[in-house]
């Protein structure tokens, strides 16, 4: 076990890449991992009762989205969930003759990859342009779209710099020209309220580790009348959507993590807000050369994307975390490498405001003492690190 | 005291870090990521070598976890092409031989990632490297060969400053190879029985040739093969095939064995001759570091090291002016290598060293 005898406190601020497990949810997964082991499929008894548990998480589910529990396919994943929608919707329309795509320059990776996937086998992918702002303009898309274009991408919250997009207004215009309209609301969910019928989308995406479920979990929601040809093959689970025995006690702890969301979205959306406004006005102001990156508003309420000039994200987060604070830079994803974020070169950020960024995204286990730890210990560090040569002011 | 130990997944750099451990301070595991392990040729060939593969900064991860210290990785990317590769490049174009671990020392090691263990509040960086330090009463740093003479690294670390010493540290230097892998297995390192890898770590299979090809496909420059007296014997692709004291490769037929004796890279040319006259007798040397920060005032009675696997050989060594020595051996030293480093000891402790020209 790694030795935590050197750092006294710990502060998670990183709550878009992955969230602790709820209480309720952790505890509610273990008597499912013990008590609800049946084949959700079978006949019997024990069917039955893994049916039922599922039946309630769906339910769940589709409360936090405003829809149906119909509509609610399970998955094991943001990533599965956009695959399965990109993918299948892709492949269903192909035989009308449209095979034009369209998303984003600032999608996640898992849009992104398939859409290049998608791409290498025939269709034809546009790329939105992003812009400093992080926000899509909707005349972008409607001059992008075509008689042909099947489907378009866009991203509900950008798990980087958390800025909304406007996705009611962008699906009207993807269907004035007969397009499907899906969003991957992987990092909305659970901070903002979702109503899957408001939006007017055709498939939305979720994942159940970004508010306090567990990994392994996800769910797209359709449309009724939405055709998708499933990627992965094999079954008839969700109504033939999605195939392989379903992780019962993983989507018991969706379930509950949805229903906990719902309910105190409202009011820790406020409280978080507050949060990060505070940690983000008190950083601007204590280290000088620092900027916010993308607009402040519409973003979701817990994140701060930050950049500090003359130092590189990878000796700030190493600090950052010897001194007990967890943050990130880039997407959690493509850490570990100095590729810029794609996400801010789409933006047309400098190569220098790139490599020097960081993102803290807070949650539940925030708190106003938190915010003050990190506004007294990162300004000495980046003096520090400005004073080291090597490690501050590369080109 | 907070130490950061630079973790190549290799098993002395993991007995060091897990020593250091078992001795209560606050380690720090540090793997430098030093090129793009995805980066293939146009032809698709991998572009650099395994030192530092993933596999190796699994392993230096793994021992991290079994040893319950933080691991982070760092990438160097840049500045590895930069001090390292690029001179690499650049001297076997000019027909030298270089030897890119001791400028990875002195430049990337006891230098960037020292300024990193300073930002991470460490008071010093630690090595796998079979080496010791001691310091004396006036709190000058001495530099010593490594217990196990069969290991000693400090024809690397010649470049080394009294700066750069006092925040070295070098936590198996005192043991021998066994004695390490002992400490290995007995920490259940997954390391223990890892085999040291022999090559330099961008070129694994020791084609540094073909290496150089790549790198600066402009390297391929046709020549001629010489003998003493300008007479042409053959041809030859690129100066940078050949390193002094070559014998194979040299594509001659002739009664006696030829060695390369010189390297000619304006000529293209490379002249080679008997074994008897790649002896020599001195040498001047370049960019010459004296570990105890002063340069001796008049000529001085040494033992020079002119390659890894030489004996060092008895010597007297003058410092010139702008950082230059000139050096005389008692008896003359085969194959005399510009480009190589000819390190200065007395007894078992580094006194300096420089890049012979």
């Amino acid at each position: 076990m790694l030795r935590s005898r050197f750092v006294a406190m710990r502060i998670y601020l990183d709550h878009n890449a992955t969230t602790p497990l709820d209480p309720l949810v952790a505890e509610r997964m273990v008597e499912a991992l013990r008590e609800v082991w049946g084949n959700a499929s079978s006949v019997h008894h024990f069917g039955q009762q893994a049916k039922a548990a599922l039946d309630e998480a769906r339910g769940a589910v589709a409360g936090l989205l405003g829809a149906d529990a119909s509509e609610i396919v399970f998955t094991c994943g943001g990533t599965e969930s956009d695959n399965i929608a990109i993918r299948g919707a892709a492949e269903a329309l192909e035989a009308s003759g449209r095979r034009h795509l369209i998303t984003s320059a600032i999608e996640h990776e898992a849009v992104l990859s398939t859409m290049t996937a998608l791409a290498r086998r025939g269709a034809r992918v546009t790329i939105l342009p992003a812009d400093a702002s992080g926000i899509l303009a909707p005349d972008r898309l409607r001059e992008a779209l075509t008689d042909d274009t099947a489907l378009v991408s866009v991203m509900h919250a950008n798990n980087e710099i958390g800025t909304v997009q406007p996705i009611a207004e962008l699906a009207a215009i993807a269907h004035e020209r007969g397009a499907l309209f899906h969003t991957d609301a992987v990092q909305s969910a659970g901070k903002l309220p979702l109503d899957v019928r408001g939006l007017g989308v055709d498939l939305l995406s979720i994942a159940g580790h970004k508010f306090y479920g567990p990994k392994g979990t996800g769910a797209l929601w359709l449309r009724r009348g939405v055709r998708l040809i499933p990627p992965m093959t094999g079954g008839r689970q969700e109504r033939n959507r999605r195939a392989g025995t379903e992780n019962v006690p993983a989507l018991v702890g969706l379930g509950v993590a949805a229903d906990v969301a719902n309910r105190k979205l409202a009011r820790e959306a406020g409280r978080l807000g507050a949060l990060r406004d505070r940690l983000e006005a008190g950083i601007l102001a204590a280290v000088p050369g620092s900027e916010r990156n993308g607009a402040a508003a519409p973003r979701v309420p817990n994140t701060t994307n930050l950049s500090i000039d003359g130092v590189e994200s990878e000796s700030l987060l190493i600090g950052l975390d010897l001194a007990g604070i967890a943050v990130s830079s880039g997407s959690a994803c493509s850490s570990g490498t100095l590729e810029p974020s794609h996400v801010l070169k789409a933006m047309g950020l400098s190569h220098g405001r790139t490599l020097g960024s960081i993102r803290f995204s807070l949650g539940t286990s925030n708190t106003d003492a938190d915010i003050d730890h990190v506004i007294a210990v990162l300004p000495p560090l980046v003096a520090k690190l400005r004073s080291l040569t090597t490690v501050g002011g590369r080109k | 005291m907070r130490i950061v130990v630079a973790m190549s997944g290799g098993v002395d750099s993991s007995v060091a870090a897990a020593l250091l451990a078992e001795q209560g301070h606050d380690v720090i595991g540090v793997s430098m990521q030093l090129y793009d392990q995805g980066q293939t040729t146009a032809t698709g060939q991998k572009a650099f070598g395994t030192c530092c593969t993933i596999d190796d900064l699994y392993d230096a991860r793994r021992v991290a976890a079994t040893i319950g210290i933080p691991h982070y990785i760092v990438n160097f990317e840049s500045q590895f092409g930069e001090h390292v590769v690029s001179n690499f490049v650049r001297e076997y174009v000019s027909g030298r031989t270089p030897i890119p671990c001791s400028h990875c020392n002195s430049e990337l090691k006891f230098a960037e990632l020292l300024d990193r263990a300073t930002a991470y509040d460490a008071d010093q960086l630690a090595t796998g490297h079979y080496a010791r330090i001691e310091q004396d009463a006036s709190g000058r740093y001495h530099l010593f060969r490594g217990a196990d003479n069969t290991k000693d690294q400090t024809y690397f670390l010649f470049s080394l400053t009294q700066q750069q010493l006092a925040r070295a540290a070098f936590p198996v230097g005192h043991l021998d190879k066994d004695t390490v892998r002992a400490h290995a297995h007995r920490l259940q390192l997954r390391v223990a029985s890892k085999p040291d890898s022999q090559e330099i770590c961008f070129v694994p299979d020791g084609d540094y040739a073909a290496f150089v090809e790549r790198q600066a496909p402009e390297a391929l420059r046709a020549g001629t093969v010489v003998d003493g007296g300008g007479k042409v014997l053959g041809t030859h692709g690129g100066v940078h095939r050949f390193t002094i004291g070559q014998r194979k490769g040299l594509g001659l037929s002739s009664r006696e064995p030829l060695y390369v004796l010189e390297i000619k890279p304006d000529a293209a040319q490379v002249v080679v001759g008997p074994k008897e006259a790649l002896g020599r007798a001195a040498l001047t040397a370049s960019t010459v570091n004296w570990v105890s920060g002063a340069a001796p005032a008049d000529w001085l009675r040494i033992s020079a090291q002119i390659r890894h696997r030489h004996a060092a050989a008895p010597a007297r060594v003058r410092a010139n002016d702008e950082g230059r020595a000139e050096l005389e051996f008692d008896a003359p030293q085969t194959a005399v290598t510009p480009g190589q480093a000819v390190v200065f000891y007395d007894g078992d402790e580094v006194l300096g060293g420089g890049w012979i020209d």
